[in-house]
């Protein structure tokens, strides 16, 4: 009975992401794109919390549609009368993309379909926060302390740099 | 066990596929953008996938995941600076009229 329950909200939330994503890729008002880039990032943060991975879905939404999608209609409200997208304004080059694009999702489906993947036990407990504190700050191995420093330092440079190219001469 | 992994890789196959539709048709550069992060969400999902279903006890697809949204966050204000640059020079960001770097 909980299978099935969960089978039919994955397949909800597939279908949806999916949607979205096309309709982003192919919505000639770049504002709409970013709206339904929206859609697709709230069911990325849907499939983390169905994994029980409930801190990452959090930071899905606060980072991504919270901070990314804000940045983008900021930049496009910026940029204004330049943000119409007329798409496939070369038909073949459309049909390459579709061609390339399917071509390589058949491909990659086939291989996924034909590989037999090393499954472990599935935890439905999820990841206790202190076991995340301590794999991100310990220093033992299979702990990731120096990325972390490594990744504050990167946002720094990336903040100083968004201004320095942004500002005005 | 739930549902088999397989069914959330073919979903992020797909989303990924996606956009590489959209990198590859997309005039704009801000639908580039928003292309890329379709691209970039679907290898989230991948090691987030990795990590609950083959690796339980440990956590390196959580925490790759979790570092990839900061450098996806990162990246964003990055290229969205460029782009705001790129339009008060130029007054387009239609990819055809931007010829000057190409050379």
């Amino acid at each position: 009975m909980e299978e099935t329950t969960n089978i039919i909200i994955f397949g909800i939330l597939s279908l949806l992401m999916v949607a979205a994503a096309v309709a982003a890729v192919i919505s000639s008002k770049i504002m709409r794109a970013a709206t339904y880039l929206l859609f697709v990032l709230f069911g990325t943060a849907g499939i983390y919390f169905s994994l029980f991975y409930t801190f990452l879905g959090a930071a899905q939404i606060t980072v991504y549609a919270g901070g990314i999608v804000v940045l983008f209609v900021f930049a496009i409200l910026l940029i204004g009368k330049g943000s119409v997208d007329i798409t496939h304004t070369s038909k073949l080059r459309y049909l390459a993309g579709l061609a390339t694009s399917a071509a390589g999702l058949s491909l990659t489906i086939y291989l996924i379909r034909s590989t037999s993947f090393v499954t472990g036990k599935f935890s439905s407990a999820g990841v206790s926060m202190e076991k995340l504190g301590n794999t991100i700050m310990g220093t033992d191995k299979y702990n990731f302390v120096l990325t972390f420093e490594v990744l504050s330092i990167l946002l720094l440079a990336c903040m100083v740099g968004a201004i320095l190219i942004a500002r005005k001469k | 066990m739930t549902i088999p992994s397989e069914y959330y890789l073919i979903l992020s196959a797909i989303l990924f596929f996606i956009g590489i539709f959209g990198f590859f048709t997309r005039r704009n550069l801000i639908s580039l953008l928003i292309s890329t992060e379709l691209m970039f969400n679907a290898v989230d999902i991948n090691f987030a996938v990795f990590n609950a279903y083959s690796h339980t006890d440990y956590l390196e697809g959580y925490i790759f995941t979790l570092f990839g949204i900061g450098i996806a966050a990162a990246e964003t204000a990055v290229a969205i600076a460029i782009i705001i640059n790129v339009y008060r020079n130029m007054h387009t960001i239609h990819i055809k009229k931007l010829r000057e770097l190409k050379h």
